[in-house]
């Protein structure tokens, strides 16, 4: 009981401040804004030192001087250092010089600025405290209207809402004018070959050995113990003049071999790997890195750009990150020498999504 | 080790210039060390039925708990029929087994056994099935072609252990480690053997001549030391990034707060 009676004056007492705060509250319908703010006005001045004594004001003043004709001999070190220190034939070291004392002379050229700016605002310049009082940012009615006026007489003088033919033609004119820069950005691609083609095939093609990178030497598939990872390039591609570096963009493969209990292809790709030896496109489907930390325990191929894995006992399905698609196999078989060929071309494009890629 | 430097890397910059002196010349003094120890080693090759009993006394006092009295497995470790003597070599030589516990991937710490103690092991686990074998030391001293070895590191490795050999990470709490002072032997081991989740990189896929120019690369880059300045863990350009917003920054706005400072 004596519980209930405490609990009870302790509402009573809650109700009765309520009651209080409503009631300095209202006061009929008009509103009064209440919220107690004073304008403080302006903190008192505090002078700085360089304002009560002048032999100090004369050392700022050096300081800010000083440090600009630095900033001057800065500029000047980075010419001299320019041709003191020439970067000539492949000397790597001579980069290193090089850019390390323009480096310097630069880094004192703008810090020597920079710094007696801040010093020379904050000592010397004078600080007294000011209000500027915030004005309305539109015309008066009268700038409105004359503003309104002068579009009314030119559009009467020029015809331009009268003479619709005109206008629309400038207008279709200024919409075609950015079209041939668009265009231009065809001639980036090679000339000859439609970009989507290029894009959906790579080298492989039905028998085309599976060879090492970078040496080209054909691989068998005695070589391939469990647990190893090949990097490969078709063959033909160490020899190729020209578009090398394309080709392998596109081409480039990684092998590895795992206990074939271990895999769980896909319907359909049942004959894509031959005795647990399985091949992939090393080109990530996210933005196209190379996809090659491969874990053989794990069975998991880790892209270094943006930490997607690929399961390569499941097809390389995507388990973590942001590509969407698995990487693409590239199907293979032996050939009556032992050696490891491609049973096709991939069976889709390689690499990141573009428009046209279905 | 890696982790260690990246870390400091980011507090203060004189802090790495001392890690990478004492990196330095903790390198310098383990690779004379070791390069001595191989040198010995190849001399007097000990497959003895000696070497192989101790070896076998070694293994079950040492090993048989996880990796079964006859080296053939047990649910806590694979068996070892067949690993061959490099395998070995290099668990036991860079101290990663015996495992201190169960975690992502075997730690590298200071060696448990001896030189001598760990050939023995190595022979005796040999002496169970052919396996790779510690390799001669003409293929370990770093003495090929760099360039060459340059391309097939930059191919085969450089994804997982960073184009100048800093390590970097991989899935799940797994990394690559750093092989910056690993010594020729256990680099050359660890690629035909593929320990952990590194894959087995066997001599018809990178011929012991190659491995032997990986190895004069490694060396390369450990003895000359990166020539753009600090190196910064030699992580890329986001290390170097990082490092020029936080301290170069740093540096202009603690100068900026003092100039204002002094004046008031
Ligand atoms: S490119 Fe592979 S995850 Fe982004």
């Amino acid at each position: 009981m004596a519980q209930d009676d405490h609990s009870g004056t302790e509402l009573a007492a809650a109700d009765s401040s309520h009651a209080e705060q409503e009631f300095a509250g209202s006061t009929g319908t008009a509103v009064i804004p209440h919220d107690g703010f004073t304008n403080p006005g302006f903190e008192p001045h505090r002078p700085r030192v360089t304002d009560e004594d002048p032999k100090r004001e004369k050392r700022a003043q050096r300081t800010v001087y000083t440090l600009f004709y630095l900033s001057i001999l800065g500029s000047v070190w980075a010419i001299a250092a320019y041709m003191l220190f020439p970067i000539e034939g492949n000397d790597v070291g001579a980069v290193r010089l090089n850019n390390m004392f323009i480096g310097f002379g630069v880094t004192l050229a703008l810090l020597g600025i920079g710094f007696g700016a801040v010093h020379w605002g904050k000592s010397l310049m004078t600080s007294p405290e000011s209000i500027d009082i915030r004005h309305p940012i539109g015309g008066t009615e009268a700038t409105k209207q004359g503003a309104v006026e002068v579009f009314r007489e030119a559009d009467e003088e020029s015809g331009f809402t009268r003479r619709s033919v005109i206008r629309n033609s400038l207008i279709a004119a200024l919409l075609a004018l950015p079209i041939p820069a668009v265009v231009l950005f065809r001639g980036l691609a090679p000339q000859d070959q439609l970009p989507v083609e290029l894009l959906s095939h790579t080298m492989w093609a039905k028998g085309t050995r599976l060879t090492l990178d970078p040496s080209g030497v054909p691989i068998r598939a005695s070589d391939v113990t469990i647990g190893s990872a090949f990097h490969v390039i078709p063959e033909g591609l160490a020899e190729l003049e020209q578009g090398r570096l394309e080709e392998k963009a596109k081409a480039a493969v990684l092998l590895m071999r795992l206990e074939p209990s271990e895999l769980n292809p896909a319907p359909g790709r049942e004959s894509w790997a031959y005795d647990g030896i399985v091949a992939y496109s090393k080109i990530c489907t996210h933005v196209g890195c190379p996809v090659a930390l491969y874990e053989q325990h794990t069975h998991h191929l880790l892209c270094p750009c943006h930490q997607s894995q690929f399961d390569v006992s499941n097809n390389c399905e995507v388990i973590f990150g942001p590509a969407k698609r698995p990487l693409p196999q590239l199907p293979i078989a032996v050939d009556d020498e032992g050696y490891l060929i491609a049973q096709s071309d991939f069976t889709e494009p390689v690499g990141p999504s573009f428009w046209e890629r279905n | 080790m890696n982790r260690s430097k990246r870390r400091t890397g980011r507090r203060h910059p004189l802090a790495t210039v001392a890690l990478l002196a004492l990196g330095l010349v903790f390198t310098g003094g383990a690779y004379a060390a070791i390069s001595s120890g191989t040198a010995a080693q190849a001399e007097a090759k000990p497959t003895s039925q000696e070497t192989i009993e101790e070896g076998k006394k070694l293994f079950q006092a040492n090993c048989a708990t996880c990796h079964g009295l006859e080296a053939q497995g047990t649910a806590n470790g694979p068996g070892l029929i067949g690993v061959g003597a490099a395998a070995v070599d290099f668990q036991v030589g860079t101290g990663r087994m015996p495992m201190q516990m169960q975690g992502p991937q075997a730690q590298q710490k200071p060696p448990q056994f001896t030189d001598e103690q760990v050939k023995q092991l190595a022979y005796y686990v040999a002496s169970l099935g052919p396996g790779p074998d510690i390799p001669a030391d003409h293929l370990v001293n770093g003495g090929g072609d760099a360039a060459n070895g340059a391309e097939l590191f930059r191919i085969n490795c450089a994804m997982c252990h960073n184009v100048a050999g800093a390590g970097g990470a991989l899935t799940e709490g797994k990394f690559a480690p750093p092989l910056t002072n690993v010594s020729g032997v256990h680099a050359y081991e660890a690629m035909v053997t593929g320990p952990q989740n590194m894959p087995v990189f066997n001599d018809l896929n990178i011929s012991p001549e190659d491995k032997r120019d990986i190895i004069t690369y490694l060396k390369y880059v450990q003895d000359n030391r990166s020539p753009g300045g600090f190196e910064l863990g030699s992580l890329g350009p986001v290390a170097e990034g990082l490092f020029i917003w936080i301290f170069g920054l740093g540096a202009i706005v603690a100068v900026t707060i003092w100039i204002t400072a002094k004046s008031n």
